[in-house]
Formats: C-alpha cells, structure tokens, sequence
C-alpha cells in the first residue's frame, strides 16, 4: 500500500463518474436487431432520460478498478486476525473448480443437472455428519439468514405441539453475536439475555433462573465469542430440554473443534454454519456468504424446500415437507459458495479438517501468550480455543492500538466486542498463519505499546501512512451523503 | 490437501511456549464423552484429484442457455469484470469496519449506491442485500415499519418464490399477506386498497413477462396511505421508466441480470433504494462520504444505529452482511457497459424475445401478447391429445413439465412451466431471449418445438 506523507495532502482518490466522459465507452453488446420499442413496449413505458451511468475507455475502467483495490487491506495480502470472522486463506483451486458451474440456471429440467444435485446432497451428507445433525437445508444465504431461518423452523416447532402462544422467549448469553437478540426479535420472539459467569462461561445460576415454560430457544456459540469453550453444555443441554425449549447452535466457531466434537451430541437441535468462516469459502468484503441450517430429526418436516434427495440412481429436488416454514431464499441458496465449500471439505477429508481446527487452537494458544508477554491483559486468563479476548494495559485505548496497528501494515483484530469486556480486543490468528507471521504480529503490539506510552499523543493520532486517516464519522450519520451528487461536479 | 504451514517442529515449539503436551491436550475443555465422535468422510484429495471430481461433477450437467428465464437470465458480462472483481483484494477482504485501509471496497460501494439510485431515480439505496426475494420481504417489513399497519398486498406477478419468502418472513410477525391474482391479459388489474395495507408490492416486468401499468397502481397504493414497492429487472430500466418516476416508494429486487453469472441460482444479490423519508427504516449496510482528518475525501459504513451489532434486538433486521462482492460487479459491468451499453443489452433483449415470440406464432404456437411483455413470454402449447378441459391444474403442470424435459431431451435448454396458479387450461410455458440469444439459438428452439409438440397433436397443436 502507497504510504503518503502526512502534511502534504494529496487530491481526492477520483470516483469513476468523475473519470467519465460523454461518449466513451468500454464494453459494447452484440448489435440489436431492429425494433420498434414504442410499439414493442408502449409509449408511456419508455425511460425519459438516460441513466447517469459511467462512461470511461476499458483501460480507465481497469485502472481505477485496480488502485481502489490497492487502497484496500485483504487476506491476501495483509495479516488479518479479526476474531470471530475467521479470516483464514482462501484457496485459489476452489475460484477454478467453480467456474465450469456459472452456467447452470436453476429452473432447467432436472435430469440435466444431476452432477449439481449430485454435490449439494454430498454435501447436505457432509455437513451433516461433521455438526451431528441429521438433515441439512443449503438455502440460507448468510449466518444471520440461517439464524432467522433455525428460530423459524423452532417457532413451527412450538407451534405444531400448540406450545407457540406461550413460548415466547429466546434465551441469549450477552458475549453473543447482535445477530442473535436481532434474529429471534425478527421471529416474533422476546428477547433475554442471560449473563456471563466469571469464568467468561454462561453463569449456571442465573441461566436456571431464566429457564421457564415460556422459553422456546436458548441460542448458544460454543465455544463462545470469548474463544472459551461451555464445559457445561451437557447440563445446559439438559436443562434446556427439560423445560421444554429447543437448543440453538450459532455456528459462527465451529472451526474450533470441526473434525473433533460435534453440536449435535452436545445435544443442540438447530445448527447454523457459516461456510465463509469454518469452510473458507472468500468473504468478498462483506459477502455473499452462506449460512446452511442443520437440525435433528424431529424438526426436519421444518425445514426450508427443497431439499435434494436420491431418487432412484440420480437426484432430484424434494418439496415434499408439509410442515416446512418454506422458503427463506429464492432457488438453491448461493450455490457458488457451496460448490467451493464442497471443494475444501473433500480436498481436506477428516484428517485435513482436524487439522484446521488443531492447528487454529494451537496458533490462537501462542499467539496469546505472547500477546500476554507483550504486556496485554487477559480478562479470562487460561487456554483458549481458536479466539481469545484480551485487553489493553489501564488507561490505553484500544481503538488507538488498533489504529497504529493499521501503520505496521497489518490489520487490527476485532475491536469493542464481545461487549462484556472493556476495551476488547478479540483476536483469532487461524491455522493458516505461521508462527513466524505470530512471531512478527506479537512484536508490533509490542511496539505500539511501547510507542503508546512514549508518546500518547501522536497514537491518538494515528493512522498516519494509509490512503485515508482517521474519519469524520459523526457528521456521515448526521449529515448523510449516500450517493454521488452529479450537480456539483458539473 | 492442508492449508496449514505448521512443520513438526512448530508445533513442538508452540507447544512449549504455551505449555500444553499435545494437540489434543489444548481440547481438554470439552467433556470426553464429545470427543472424536465418528464422522462419515471420504479420505482427503490431491488438487489434481479434486478438479477431476469437481469437472466430473460439472459434466454432468447440461450448460443452460439464453432462453431461460424466470427471474434471472444470461446476459452479456464483459471479460474485464471476472478480471477486475476477482483481484485479492476484493476477494478477500472482510467487511470495511476498519475504513482507513478499506476505502477500495467502501468507494466501490459509493458507486453502487449511486448507480442504483440512478437507475431506479430514488435516491437512497443501501450497500446490498442476499436476493431479490428475501430483499422483497425486507421492503414489505420497510413499510409495516413505517406505516405501522399489518397487512400487505401482493401482485401474483411477483415472482412465486419471492412471495414464498415474503410469506416466510411475515407469518411470524402475524402480518397478514394478500395475494391479487392477473387478469386475463395476464397482468394486474386496477386495484382496490384498503387503509389497513401497509404496501402494494408489483413486479414489473412480471413474472410471466407482461408489462404492468405501474403508475395508477402506485397511485391506489398512495390514495389509501400505503407505500408502493416495485420489484424490478434492473438490466430493464436501461429501457423502462425506472420506479421513482411513477412514484414508487421502494425499489427492490435482484441483480443477477447486471453483471452476474447464473451459477444455479446463487449467489447473486439483492437491491433496495428507497425515498428520503424511509431513510431510518432501510435495512442492511449503508456507505456515507465523509472526511478524514486532513480533509480528504473519505468513506465509511454509517447509520449503523439501525444495525444489530448496535442495536441488538431493536435492529431494523437481523441483517449483518451485504452481498458485496457480487454487487462489485455489478458495478464494474455497469462502469462498462454505461448508459449506452445498458440500453443496448435491454434493447437486445426486447428484439429478440420479440422475434421469437413472431417466429413461434409464424408456426402456429399460441403466444400470449394481449399485454405488452419485455423480454419474456408465454406460450401455451397442446401436447396431449385428450381435451384440454379434463386436465386438472396438477396435470396441466404436469404436462408443462414434461414438454420442458423433451425439449432438453433435444439439448434444448428453454421454457419453465407455468405454475398452476395463473390458472391457464393449457400447459405453458415461459420462454425468454436476451441480447445474447442467436439467430441459431432461436431456429433450434423452434425445431424443437415442433419434435415436442406434433402438428398431429388434435387441433390444439397449432392454430
């Protein structure tokens, strides 16, 4: 990335409608046949006026396309421990294997997409045997979507054994992930919040207060966004159940113990997954990820249609769920990213999938040590899985850490969550960094503690080397400019 | 194959800084009744091995082609799009919470937003949502939010599935759902709306094609308080009145057709621009400009007071991502193709569905056209020989079904059944055409039309 001297200030990075040029072009369409379109579509349906779309040669359209991209921090190319987002590598053979699928459309005749059925069943068989669940939905096009999707399908549940006008509430830990208070508000349902004990685990105590006949779910991650894992899942299993409600696994950290315990004999009902963190399918800035719902058998009639079942020696799509909440999703769900997911669990097989989850607890366990030699604090000191939370010493900000963090040339770790810890700092190295890479991302939290306390000032100050500085983002939500404004560039 | 670069000896170190004996020894946290439970998984594969089973796979497919429709179609995408979208950097990088080394991904968005805006003329649209359906559903909770009333009104020319979704996400929130069937021209007839409807929700072009008069819609919709949401191709508003010209308070839908390959279905992404005033209500991630502190230009994700990771329960959705990358390249492919381009490919798409739709009718075949359509249609067709009326709904759908499969079965890939619920007492089927579609593509298609449906097929087979 550019480095820029700080007092010199350099012109506006361009917008690509600031590029344009009436009458340039890049890509141009096959020539249309003739036609009258005021006939064809009608006077009164015909656009006026133009959209003020880009105009530019091919080669400004690269260049700018390239150097916004250059003015951007990704895996590839920058350390990236974001806890909880599991910013793993994403390999490049999954980019190839699923091109040779972009041209299948979804309502072609199903005998002629028998290979596509093909691997969405492999893997509805896959993902289900590694969470213990025993039927899969692929539908859900993100985590958040196959959370609102597995509390759907509880409601449906409740609701068949006439138990939905009682059940009311859905039991969450406070460390949990926003999606889950928002999730069940957008089923219907009110929310609770159960506090986190001491030892940064659901407090028993306080959880057995909050059960009651009007529970229908109890949403856990385990191990939870503090990176611990919930030793007594069992008994909040049981305890769950014995009132009734049904337990949810937010799977957003199953690449901690994927291959080597399972949610489904921890007794959850419901599962999501997330392919973009623990089956590393690219993260794209923001999605399109991908959320497949597992759950045990007596929720499947629940499920979203259609699944994919065999069907003599082929496939086909099963719409056959009378009790199905229906669809949450247009068609098969975002099928690129399963093909990709289907890629990775069958290159790694169980014993590359063990790995993963061995080496990302192992690379989370050092890092955290050393992070701790470094002179960070540990709220919840002790082993830790894939994650761990740890805290500036008193009096240092973290947001100014993270920030002299960004002139190192290396990206921050998650920053103010969970919110049960002041100033957190949630760190989540994965398995596919080596201990060099750990070794050279402990030195530079030294060193900006170090340059922290030498001079406070000038941290709070940073960054200073990247393409912009430190935003003005109260006067962006009070004074919010959303689109580019055509009249004043003109 | 391994991703992980640990050596022995790494791991050996490792273990020592943190003084753990084994690998398995860092799972001791988890009872040992849950421990290494049998899992069912084929043994690992080399790359080699795995593109062979991944072409294997792939092979057993037919490619589709342009004739096939139904709420997304193949449309030209420049090769310069796959180069510049797949660079790393867009790839792989997570959600812009950090903006100062994330400005490519948040300009980018800036663009999007404003394209959007430009295209639907409102100006508020947010960073992208899953899907046009599940973005539907979001803009009918938009309304039920503002208007505080609970019940909507949907076009049954909105795409099936969409209304699927839109039933899944309002039945909890006891929303109650109104469905209004097309008329005998196949689109929606004038309508009456009530002062309990919080949203009338119309698709245009429909599902089946047709063109729906949109502005005395939105106006029924505004005589009884209620929002008008349109739910657009946007490729279509190269050529169409985009929505906020006929008074459409929320413009949604799903855009596949500027810049994304089929890939089955997915992933593709959402839209929704909305009018000033549903500013506070707009679901998912939302871009801003602003300054930095040396005044340059600068942007970053805001209004995050709506979101869940502030707001938790009290959120405006559980939504936590965007579709950013396939709405990367949208933009890039609307940088591309500009205003020309767009018109062109919509332009493309009209004349050749057209001219299908006269080389059909030229062979006799029964296309609907009593109401203008885009850039797809209806045909119906008589393939049993049996009269037409004793064939109930299921047997209709039936029939459409299997004339779809004989025509594959002539490796022509064209015509989605028409669901039974538009209540024509023929089979139907949807055919479509983009600027892509050959004069070739179109000549097979007729061919093999007449293989599947017989002249000697009673009087039906053709008029």
């Amino acid at each position: 990335m550019k480095r820029h001297p700080v007092l010199e200030r350099e012109p506006d990075f361009p917008l690509i409608f600031e590029r344009s040029r009436p009458g340039r072009r890049a890509a141009v369409p096959p020539a249309a046949a003739d036609i009258d379109l005021a006939a064809a579509l009608g006077d009164n349906q015909l656009r006026q006026d133009p959209p003020r779309l880009p105009e530019v040669s091919e080669l400004d359209l690269v260049r700018h396309y390239t150097q916004l991209a250059h003015r951007q921090f990704s895996i590839d190319s920058h350390v990236y421990p974001l806890g909880s987002c599991t910013m793993k590598y994403n390999p490049k053979v999954h980019e190839e294997a699923v091109r040779d699928f972009q041209d299948l459309h979804p309502y072609q005749a199903q005998e002629t997409v028998q290979g596509a059925l093909e691997l969405l069943f492999e893997l509805q068989h896959d993902l289900a045997t590694l969470t213990g669940m025993d039927a899969m939905s692929l539908q859900p096009a993100a985590g958040a979507h196959g959370e609102l999707t597995g509390i759907l399908i509880i409601r449906a549940y409740h609701r068949s054994r006439g138990e939905d006008e009682r059940r009311r509430v859905v039991l969450v830990p406070d460390s949990a992930h926003g999606t889950n208070p928002a999730t069940a508000a957008m089923a219907g349902y009110r929310v609770v919040e159960v506090p986190t004990g001491r030892d940064g685990q659901v407090d028993l105590d306080a959880f057995r207060s909050a059960l009651s006949p009007s529970v229908a779910a109890v949403m856990l991650t385990n191990p939870n966004t503090l990176g611990i894992f919930e030793r007594n899942i069992l008994e909040i299993s049981r305890l769950s159940h014995a009132a009734g409600a049904q337990l949810y696994y937010d799977g957003a950290n199953l690449n901690a113990i994927v291959g080597r315990a399972r949610p489904g004999d921890m007794g959850f009902d419901v599962v999501h997954l997330n392919l973009h963190k623990t089956f590393t399918t690219p993260h794209g800035g923001g999605g399109p990820g991908t959320g497949p719902v597992g759950v045990k058998g007596h929720l499947r009639g629940h499920l979203p249609v259609p699944l994919i079942r065999r069907d003599g020696n082929g496939f086909a799509f099963d719409y056959d769920l009378p009790a199905s909440i229906g669809r949450v999703r247009s068609f098969y769900g975002n099928f690129g990213n399963l093909v990709r997911a289907y890629a990775y669990i069958r290159s790694l097989g169980l014993e590359g999938l063990r790995a993963v989850s061995g080496m990302a607890v192992l690379n989370a366990n050092y890092l955290q040590e050393r992070m701790k030699q470094a002179g960070y604090r540990l709220p919840f000191d002790g082993r830790c899985m894939h994650e761990f939370v740890a805290q500036p010493p008193t009096g240092l900000r973290t947001l100014d850490l993270a920030k002299a963090l960004l002139d190192e040339g290396v990206h921050p770790m998650t920053v103010y969550f969970p919110m049960v810890v002041k100033e957190a700092m949630m760190v989540e190295p994965t398995e596919t960094e080596s201990l060099e890479t750990l070794d050279h991302y402990a030195e530079l939290l030294g060193k900006v503690l170090e340059s922290a306390r030498e001079d406070p000032e000038r941290l709070a100050q940073a960054p200073f080397s990247t393409p912009v500085r430190r935003l003005d983002e109260v006067t962006a939500a009070r004074r919010p400019i959303l689109r580019f404004d055509f009249k004043e560039s003109s | 194959m391994n991703y992980t670069p640990h050596t022995e000896e790494d791991v050996t170190r490792a273990l020592a800084a943190i003084g753990a004996r084994s690998v398995d020894d860092l799972f001791s946290a988890i009872p040992v009744e849950l421990l290494d439970p049998p899992i069912d998984l084929p043994s690992g594969m080399d790359e080699v091995s795995l593109l062979a089973r991944m072409r294997q796979l792939a092979e057993a497919n037919a490619r589709s082609s342009t004739l096939m429709g139904g709420g997304l179609a193949k449309h030209f995408i420049p090769s310069v799009v796959q180069h510049l979208t797949m660079q790393s950097e867009f790839v792989t990088a997570y959600t812009p919470y950090q903006p100062e080394v994330s400005q490519g991904i948040l300009q980018a968005t800036f663009e999007y937003q404003t394209m959007m805006s430009e295209l639907t003329e409102l100006p508020v649209s947010n960073a992208s949502m899953y899907d046009g359906a599940s973005a539907v559903a979001e803009a009918a909770l938009v309304a039920v939010r503002h208007t505080g009333r609970e019940r909507v009104l949907v076009s049954a020319g909105v795409h099936p599935e969409t209304r699927e979704v839109l039933a899944t996400y309002l039945g909890p929130l006891d929303i109650e759902l109104t469905t209004v069937a097309l008329d005998d021209r196949l689109s929606t007839p004038r309508l009456q709306v009530g002062n309990d409807v919080a949203a009338v929700l119309v698709q245009q072009p429909n599902f089946l094609g047709y063109l729906e008069d949109m502005e005395p819609l939105a106006e029924a919709a505004h005589a009884a308080g209620a929002l008008f949401v349109s739910v657009v191709d946007p490729l279509s508003l190269g050529l169409l009145r985009p929505p906020g010209s006929y008074g459409a308070d929320v413009a949604v839908g799903d855009g596949q057709t500027i810049g994304n390959p089929l890939y089955f279905g997915g992933p593709h992404f959402g839209f929704m621009v909305v009018t000033e005033q549903l500013l506070r209500q707009l679901p998912g991630r939302i871009v801003g400009q602003t300054v930095d502190v040396d005044g340059r230009r600068a942007f970053v994700l805001t209004l995050q007071a709506r979101e869940q990771h502030i707001r938790r329960a009290r959120a405006k959705s559980n939504i936590c991502s965007n579709h950013q990358l396939t709405a990367l390249m949208a933009t890039v492919n609307l940088a591309a193709l500009g205003p020309e381009g767009l018109c062109e490919a919509a332009t493309g798409s009209v004349a050749a569905a057209h001219q299908l739709a006269d080389d059909l009718a030229g062979e006799g075949y029964r296309v609907r056209r009593e109401a203008n359509f885009f850039n797809e249609f209806v045909i119906e067709l008589d393939t049993v020989e049996s009269d037409k009326d004793a064939l109930d709904p299921v047997e209709l759908y039936s029939a459409s079904r299997a004339a779809a499969s004989a025509l594959a079965a002539r490796g022509v890939q064209a015509g989605i059944p028409v669901p039974s619920e538009y209540g024509l007492n023929r089979p139907a089927l949807l055919l479509c055409a983009t600027e892509l579609t050959s004069a070739e593509e179109r000549r097979r298609l007729v061919r093999a039309m007449s293989e599947v449906v017989p002249v000697s097929a009673g009087t039906g087979g053709r008029r």
